[in-house]
């Protein structure tokens, strides 16, 4: 082992030594430690995206005999180590305009993949116990009648509209003042803070009001409903400032390393055709977060029970 | 573990010192006078004044466009970054490849045999059972990964700090340069230079070595200067009076004797580099803090302890191995080394042979569902309707209301010009007019980067943080300074605190708090206690038996002997304490960022997500910033300490 390694570090500085230092060429030291083919996937910090990434790593490791390392990262940082062939995948991006820009149609470092086949949707969401006291929370013309029961001590005077971690998309700052609401919107800062916070605010049956997304395992154990927000047009969020519109419905991307999607063989056209529902991933993220199974059992689960799907993105 | 180099304060008497305090005080009244009608004339707001702003985000942004479009094609990354970074990749690729080849066994072995040398037969043992601790918990493979990263980011530390305490410890004026250098790197958070750095050198190894570096080079660097500043000055001329050359005296007579310094910086670095794995993982830098970070992206708290309990295991282990090479009491001989070397060969060796090279899957003990329940159970009964006392969410919430948010209104509600004089007054009282001029001139730099209102925000929720903090590490340590059975006990409660990442105690902290600046202020008073109990512990204890003794045969109660005796003898360590406090509870806004604690510290973790350098560097910045001032404010005396070292 240890003249190997002295061998594959000679090798390295062979090939590194004379002339430049290709940046993007460099795979993680942990990769290939014991003579596997190896793919590099990009994990976020929700459950979802998870979910989506213990799969296709089962997969990849059962059926395809590949070694799968998982590195996570946050959304944007991960489009730029996509681009640097860090990572050979993203699996579940929200939306980027401003990188597919940049990367997939100015730099050609990164290639689409094609749909998740999930569909991500963005709003705000009050527990369903308080929606049916109140029906009429969930317009948010009446959120200003609620305020008083939704304060907190972070929020002041005010109402609390709880937002999460700082990488994912919101408006809701300018929502709050652009509607003219009598909420202070408060960062969790962090997707782990927010799901605590909200689970402990079930247990006791509080109100609350939060940004949430969907799809999310947590609906199974904290159901929420909606609350209208005015209509999502096509450009009503152009001007962030400005903003008076809901967030709009956005069928999830997958994104590939343009070299690995080429050269990527039998791991990349997995990786292309991989598609599933809402529900599929929800089985899976369910059995992640709240039956604490490890991410690999839960593929292992899933993977038993949907034969069908999972032989389609294997041919 | 952030043991500190105390020192004395100069001692003035009394009346001379409540003198130089009136002069101060009037000299201050009369520039304030002057000042702060022409201030208020021209810049009549309440909070930092808009014109006196500079807005950084255009360059910043244009600085990190230019590196994401010349990052592959400029000789700069191709010929110089390029190679840093793959030297990095290589040196930990070869270290993560020999401990694979090695084995449990052989991995095992060498640690003990090597602690056995180093230590003695106790620490062997106890280094043995921590390696199979990192096994039975399921972590062996991610425990690899993160000691080929330590090995590889410790040495190359070393070698930094090394070359810059050389250049300090020979140079008065290198050590001038070079002390500010010093500071920023340890208070800079380290989440606001991470994004540079990944800028650079992109997710991964590379950037996470880097990174650590920067923050673990500091305390080698610091001791190595005040190990070679140090040394007898006697044997030196003895040296010299041999005619050699400076080179000579360097090597065979400063390094040497500065040997103590030089192992303890080691000490110290190790611990720093190990406190960053975790954070290192939020760019990919895989092994157990990777392990800590999932976990807590899927709201597991035993998972994450499951990786984090090996992260405290081996900062105990090499805590306590470098800490007895410090001493040097064990003997020493070749002839062990080659016993221990072989013995370590053997059982490798042995292990191959057996085909047990990687940890058997069914030696785990799957610890973390006990955990949570015992997690859950804590939250269900703990976060309120608690009879009498009340649950810890009312407290948390009664924190809020009575505590942080008068001290931030009060704080944001002064006039600009008055922070800084407040600011001016306390650190001139405390130090000299050259520390004060630096605490105000950084108090202003925050205003000028145009995040005024942010930063007096973060510093009410450190000022409660420490207060806190220092309130129970008092009590803390009274009773540890009486009871030697005490302090028995509390040291290993001490090491955890220490060396836990903080990552895994976030959520039972939300858990038990909920969301928002209470929480923040819990785990920085977790993080920043032990400091202070042991700092404070020890100068109880170090009080002058005689005084002690004297002051009882006069009939003194306990209480009275602690609080007028014990207490004003112990007043330089109380002192050092309090500014170690500030600085520990400082370090973890960004933490505190993470559970809704708002402010610097959210901006922090915003820059890095996102992506927007503006927003992180300028946060960190004023956090430097902060840093700077309160540590001024807090540290009357001349020769300071940086955090840990």
């Amino acid at each position: 082992m240890r003249v190997r390694a002295i061998a594959v570090g000679g090798a390295l500085l062979l090939l590194t030594g004379c002339g430049a230092a290709d940046m993007t060429k460099q795979a993680s030291p942990f990769a290939n430690a014991q003579g596997a083919k190896s793919v590099t996937l990009s994990v976020q910090s929700w459950v979802g995206a998870q979910a989506n990434v213990a799969v296709a790593q089962y997969l990849l490791e059962h059926k395809l005999g590949y070694r799968v390392d998982t590195v996570q990262v946050d959304e944007v940082p991960a489009w730029d180590a996509l681009s640097q062939g860090r990572v050979d995948a993203i699996l579940e991006d929200w939306g980027h305009p401003e990188q597919e820009q940049r990367y997939v149609k100015d730099k050609k470092t990164i290639t689409a993949g094609g749909g998740l086949g999930v569909t991500g949707h963005i709003g705000w969401y009050v527990p369903t116990y308080f929606a049916k006291q109140h029906p009429d929370v969930t317009n948010w013309k009446n959120l200003n009648k609620y305020a008083s029961q939704l304060r907190t001590a972070e929020s002041g005077g005010k109402g609390q509209l709880m937002d999460g971690s700082p990488s994912y998309v919101t408006n809701d700052k300018a929502l709050v003042k652009n509607l003219g609401l009598d909420y202070q919107v408060v960062f969790a800062g962090s997707e782990a803070a927010q799901i605590t916070q909200m689970r402990q605010f079930a247990k006791e049956k509080k109100p609350f009001l939060t940004y949430w997304y969907a799809p999310q395992w947590l609906f199974e154990k904290v159901p929420m409903t909606e609350v209208k927000l005015p209509a999502y047009k096509e450009g009503c969020d152009a001007d962030p400032a400005k903003i008076t519109c809901a967030y709009p419905h956005t069928p999830l991307q997958k994104y590939l390393n343009t070299d690995f999607a080429r050269s990527g063989g039998k791991a990349a056209a997995l990786l292309k055709r991989f598609k599933w529902t809402t529900e599929d991933q929800n089985e899976v993220s369910l059995m992640i977060a709240d039956q604490k199974l490890t991410p690999e059992e839960a593929a292992k689960k899933w993977v038993d029970g949907h034969t069908s799907t999972w032989k389609a993105w294997l041919s | 573990m952030a043991t500190v180099t105390a020192s004395t304060p100069r001692v003035l008497p009394t009346g001379l010192l409540r003198h130089r305090a009136v002069h101060k005080l009037l000299l201050i009244a009369l520039a304030a006078a002057v000042l702060v009608p022409l201030a208020n004339a021209r810049w009549a707001s309440g909070s930092w004044p808009s014109a006196l702003t500079v807005d950084l985000t255009s360059p910043l942004s244009k600085a990190s466009d230019w590196i994401i479009d010349n990052r592959d094609s400029h000789p700069l990354f191709l010929y110089f970054f390029g190679y840093v970074s793959n030297a990095v990749v290589i040196s930990v690729r070869a270290v993560y490849l020999v401990l694979l080849g090695a084995g449990w066994a052989g991995v095992t072995a060498l640690g003990a045999l090597v602690a056995w040398r180093v230590a003695g037969v106790r620490l062997a043992v106890g280094t043995a059972a921590a390696f199979l601790a990192c096994g039975l918990l399921g972590m062996w493979v991610p425990t690899m990964q993160t000691l080929a990263l330590m090995v590889v980011a410790v040495l190359a530390s070393v070698v930094v700090g090394v070359l810059l305490g050389l250049a300090a410890g020979l140079s008065r004026r290198m050590d001038k340069i070079l002390r500010p250098v010093l500071d920023t790197m340890q208070v800079m958070p380290a989440y606001a230079y991470l994004l540079p750095v990944v800028l650079v050198f992109g997710m991964g190894v590379p950037a996470a070595v880097l990174a650590t570096v920067v923050y673990a080079a500091p305390p080698m660097a610091r001791l190595t200067a005040l190990g070679l500043q140090s040394a007898d000055k006697e044997v030196l001329e003895a040296v010299e009076s041999l005619g050699t050359t400076a080179r000579q005296r360097l090597l065979t007579a400063r390094i040497p004797l500065a040997r103590k310094e030089l192992l303890l910086g080691l000490n110290q670095t190790i611990m720093m580099a190990l406190s960053m794995a975790v954070i290192a993982s939020v760019i990919g830098a895989a092994g157990l803090g990777d392990r800590v970070y999932q976990a807590l992206a899927s709201v597991d708290v035993g998972a994450a302890l499951a990786a984090g309990i090996p992260i405290v295991l081996l900062a105990v282990v090499l805590d306590r191995v470098t800490g007895a090479a410090g001493d040097g009491t064990e003997p020493r001989g070749r002839a062990g080394w080659a016993y221990a070397l072989a013995g370590a060969v053997v059982v490798a060796v042995a292990g191959r042979l057996l085909g047990r090279l990687d940890w058997p899957d069914t030696w785990t003990l799957n610890i973390a569902e006990p955990v949570n329940r015992a997690v859950d159970w804590m939250t269900d009964h703990l976060y309120s309707g608690v009879p009498v006392v009340g649950g810890t969410a009312d407290w948390a919430g009664h924190f809020t209301t009575w505590v942080l948010d008068p001290v931030r209104d009060g704080l944001q509600g002064l006039p600009w010009w008055s922070v800084l004089l407040i600011v001016a007054t306390l650190a001139w009282l405390i130090g000299t007019w050259r520390t004060a001029l630096t605490a105000v001139l950084a108090m202003a730099a925050i205003g000028v980067l145009g995040v005024w209102t942010p930063a007096l925000d973060t510093l009410s929720q450190v000022l409660a943080a420490v207060a806190v903090t220092l309130v129970l590490g008092f009590a803390t340590a009274v009773a540890a300074a009486r009871s030697d059975r005490v302090e028995r006990l509390l040291r290993p409660v001490l090491d955890v605190f220490q060396t836990m990442p903080q990552f895994v105690y976030l959520i039972p902290v939300v858990a038990l708090f909920g969301v928002g600046r209470a929480p923040a202020a819990a785990a920085a008073v977790v993080y920043a206690l032990p400091a202070v109990v042991r700092i404070t512990t020890q100068g109880l204890r170090q009080v002058d038996p005689a005084a002690m003794e004297s002051s009882r045969s006069l009939g003194a109660t306990s209480w009275q002997q602690l609080r007028q005796v014990q207490l004003p003898l112990a007043r330089p360590a109380l002192l050092l304490a309090v500014n170690q406090g500030v600085v520990l509870v400082l370090a973890v806004v960004v933490i505190g960022g993470l559970v809704g604690g708002g402010a610097l510290g959210y901006d922090t973790v915003f820059g890095l997500a996102q992506g927007d350098l503006a927003t992180g560097l300028v946060a960190g910045a004023a956090i430097v910033c902060l840093g700077l001032m309160l540590d001024r404010v807090t540290q009357p005396t001349e020769r300071r300490t940086g955090k840990g070292a």
